[in-house]
């Protein structure tokens, strides 16, 4: 049917005409994807830029830092957002610093264990410690709740205690901040680690959870900001090296301005230069 | 059909071109498994150059970050979740179309189908924010998380009842009168009818169908995504988390590369044989019945 | 000749056989009662014409039903021609036992019954990244259409095959082309079937959630083009589900009018098949 034919033809042009212009590039669109952790704060960044730009549109995707580096690699995505420094075999990269942020490990409320020593998160992240009250909580078993792999939270966790993740002996396995958060504020035996920002961030709005800290230093922002905080990390954007794009890099300069300095505090992560 | 093959018979131009615009959707139907097929076979080779297929079975664990690829707990995830769902889920299908055929009156009945029909159509990921939701919660009080084999099963088995029920009801239905007739004549009791002549008479379709419904719960996404805790490990019980094959792909597809991505797309070529082998059996199930 | 068995044992299968009937019920009334009774207080007609806030936990879906009527539409507009197409080489260019018929209808049933993760898989690497469409309605469309290819195609074939073969004698009495035939005749006749397919391949794609989530993504805002990124209804509630904490409420008022519509879908599709089968006898 001649009818078929126009609809395959028209189509093919479709997927033929896309291949040559990369969506994104040279069109008032940018794709952010990457860290679940830089999300929030790049949705709230993208919403002021495209108040402050009419005419552009900035779609924030999740996925964590390995996708990232991925999707900026392939042009998936414009700009990757990794919550960890760049490797050494990232260095096709061009890395933008935007923000400081740790990572600490959150319980439960209710959860009457005030701190934790780091042999104790060892052996409980390991499976050798399997109920709270050897470490002085109650006679409950202990939920481990551990990131997926391709996390960034998760490598920097692994490699701050000096584990594997083989080694970890979990009972939930979660992808993003959020989902972490989720899990353990419905069940109060679990322990987990997330961004001190968004743990903050659930803290302050009225979330059930408790932020522990670390090797003794409390994990607060006053902490982070003058070093003291063990499990610390910088927040990149990173674009693929030659990025030409005026839009990203315009993006870029505006997330890392003092502009949006306000945002990054919001978000219970330090601004730099501060 | 009135034997329009040869296009030569036709005096009309158009339908020469008509003739050849259907070969051509055809062709792009066709071609669609094949590129499917291609593709995943493709992107999984890469991983044959360096890991040795065995080890996808032998590996100390799945960490494709450091190495590792072994498949083999998430397979007996799959299998174990899917095998719970349809154990729960067929004799309550069964039982079920039997109840319609010959134990509710007719409005009754009629009533059920319809309802059954509409469940059939409820998304799978409504049932997993359901199973997250309601079930993981009551299993938590047992076991904290909740998340677990059993969660998988429970919820996996509710989704593909329906299905189950209309597949046994179908069955029922081809059950010839003249069995019936028989059974009520030589004065036997409904349920002995049942029990000795209808579901032995009706065994193959139920078989064929149960397969089926195994195939859908092994390659179920969401609904095990959602509430099966997605720890890699061998379960030692049933309250135990677990990850699937289907969940494992769906949560690091995003991010993997090079071995780890070839190693997804393996995965992903294993649960296309696996089913496909599962609804072949079904078929030959059901190829037997029709020759017998 | 008495079947000699205690009256005790059919009167215990009564009983398990409608207490099976009641528990299937009552587990399907617990959770369809669940959906209406946490989403309906959410669902309201500024529920379903507002923009998503706090991340979905406040606001609406209108955004995301549009994004869903895309997708499905995109869906349709490719596996419609196809489907149709192939359905009707099968049904009037070809005898059933023909060695290519087995062949196109072998290899539809193969698609039919891959995962729909490895479509996703499948999707993100063709049309995705290597047609270069990225995160896209038009890509997760596209993997769709693909999906309900094979359950498209089977009932357009069936709704043709069951046309009566008078009035294909009478086409061809009448001198009319084979296209002729087709369009005067034979599809206007199996077009309440051709119908019902249509409506149950949406139900299908509507359901739909692992394709879509490597193909079009997450995003939640209005799509501006079909290149954007979307989410369907169905992902949406996936990302309130496992993602939101607090996106339950929502989670279930999205569910509730996902469902609602499958169930409309549901009941046209079979009333249109009712009228098919009745007019397929009235037809003489």
């Amino acid at each position: 049917m001649d009818r078929t034919w126009a609809v395959v033809a028209v189509l093919l042009v479709f997927a033929t005409g896309c291949q040559s212009e990369k969506p994104g590039q040279a069109r008032s669109k940018l794709t952010l994807s990457g860290a679940s952790t830089l999300a929030p704060l790049m949705s709230e960044v993208a919403r002021r830029f495209e108040a402050q730009n009419p005419g552009v549109r900035v779609d924030v995707q999740m996925g964590g830092s390995s996708r990232g580096v991925m999707d900026a690699r392939q042009g998936l995505a414009d700009i990757g957002m990794v919550s960890r420094d760049l490797k050494p075999d990232e260095s096709d990269l061009d890395a933008h610093p935007v923000a400081r942020d740790g990572i600490c490990i959150i319980l439960h409320q209710s959860n009457p264990v005030a701190s934790l020593t780091d042999e104790q998160i060892v052996s409980i992240f390991t499976g050798k410690i399997t109920a709270w009250k050897e470490v002085g909580g109650a006679d409950k078993p202990i939920v481990v709740v551990n990131k997926a792999e391709g996390r960034s939270t998760l490598e920097l966790f692994l490699h701050h205690f000096k584990l594997k993740n083989s080694e970890i002996k979990a009972q939930a396995v979660i992808g993003d901040n959020q989902q972490g958060i989720k899990t353990v504020e419905n069940s109060p035996e679990s322990i987990g680690y997330v961004s001190i920002g968004a743990a903050e961030f659930a803290a302050k709005h009225g979330k059930p959870l408790k932020l522990l800290p670390m090797a003794g230093v409390e994990a607060t922002l006053d902490n982070l900001r003058n070093g003291s905080f063990p499990l610390a990390r910088t927040l990149h954007l990173v674009t693929k090296k030659g990025q030409q794009d005026e839009l990203a890099l315009k993006f870029i300069s505006f997330a890392q301005s003092p502009e949006a300095h306000d945002l990054v505090e919001k978000q219970y992560f330090i601004p730099l230069g501060k | 059909m009135i034997s329009w093959r040869s296009s030569t018979s036709s005096r009309w131009g158009s339908d020469a071109l008509l003739l050849w615009g259907l070969r051509g959707t055809a062709l792009v139907s066709t071609a669609v498994v094949v590129l499917i097929a291609l593709f995943v076979a493709r992107e999984s080779f890469p991983l044959l150059h360096t890991v040795a297929p065995l080890r996808l079975l032998t590996d100390g664990s799945w960490n494709p970050l450091e190495g590792a690829y072994n498949l083999a707990p998430m397979l007996v995830g799959t299998l174990l979740v899917s095998a719970g769902a349809v154990l729960i889920s067929a004799p309550l299908g069964i039982a079920s179309a039997i109840f319609c055929h010959f134990y509710a009156p007719p409005l009754i009945a009629r009533g059920y189908r319809v309802i059954i029909e509409l469940l059939a159509g409820i998304p799978s990921v409504v049932y997993g924010l359901w199973g997250l939701v309601v079930i993981v919660p009551l299993l938590g009080q047992i076991r904290p998380l909740g998340t677990s084999v059993l969660a998988g099963s429970l919820i996996l088995a509710l989704m593909i009842l329906p299905t189950m029920v209309v597949v046994a009801d179908a069955s029922f239905a081809r059950v010839p009168r003249e069995y019936l007739q028989a059974a009520a004549s030589l004065g036997l009791s409904k349920w002995t009818t049942v029990r000795s002549v209808v579901i032995p008479a009706a065994r193959r379709g139920l078989i064929t169908g149960a397969l089926l419904q195994t195939g859908r719960a092994v390659g179920e996404t969401m609904a095990v995504l959602m509430v099966c805790g997605n720890v890699v490990q061998m379960p030692a019980r049933l309250t135990d988390p677990v990850r699937t094959l289907t969940a494992n792909i769906a949560l690091e597809m995003a991010y993997a590369m090079g071995d780890h991505r070839a190693a997804l797309f393996t995965s992903g070529l294993v649960l296309f044989l696996m089913i496909f082998a599962i609804v072949a059996c079904a078929e030959l199930v059901n190829r037997e019945r029709s020759n017998a | 000749m008495r079947e000699p068995g205690p009256r005790g044992a059919d009167r215990l299968a009564t009983v398990a056989f409608w207490a099976v009937a009641v528990l299937v019920v009552a587990l399907f009334a617990w959770l369809v009662g669940d959906v209406l009774r946490h989403g309906f207080s959410h669902v309201s007609l500024s529920f379903l014409s507002a923009e998503p806030e706090d991340a979905g936990r406040a606001g609406g879906i209108a955004p995301i039903i549009v994004s869903t009527l895309i997708i499905v539409a995109i869906c349709m507009a490719v596996a419609v021609p196809l489907g149709l197409g192939t359905a009707i080489l099968l049904s009037e260019f070809l005898p059933v036992s023909s060695r290519q018929g087995r062949f196109v209808r072998r290899s539809l049933d193969v698609l039919a019954s891959v995962p729909s993760v490895v479509f996703g898989l499948f999707g993100n690497a063709v049309f995705c990244q290597r047609l270069g469409l990225g995160f896209s309605l038009l890509s997760g469309g596209l993997t769709l259409a693909c999906m309900v290819l094979p359950f498209f195609t089977r009932t357009a074939e069936e709704g043709l095959r069951a046309v009566p073969r008078e009035y294909r004698e009478a086409a061809a009495a009448l001198g009319l082309s084979q296209t002729g035939t087709l369009a005067h005749v034979l599809l206007p006749a199996a077009m309440p079937g051709l119908l019902a397919g249509f409506i149950l391949a949406v139900t299908r794609s509507l359901a739909e959630t692992a394709a879509l989530i490597f193909t079009s993504g997450y995003v939640a805002r209005m799509p501006e083009s079909l290149f954007e990124s979307g989410r369907t209804l169905s992902v949406h509630i996936y990302d309130l589900a496992m993602n939101v904490s607090g996106g339950e409420g929502m989670a279930y008022a999205s569910a509730l009018v996902l469902m609602v519509l499958l169930i409309v879908l549901n009941r046209s599709a079979t009333w249109l098949s009712r009228r098919w089968s009745t007019q397929k006898g009235v037809a003489s």
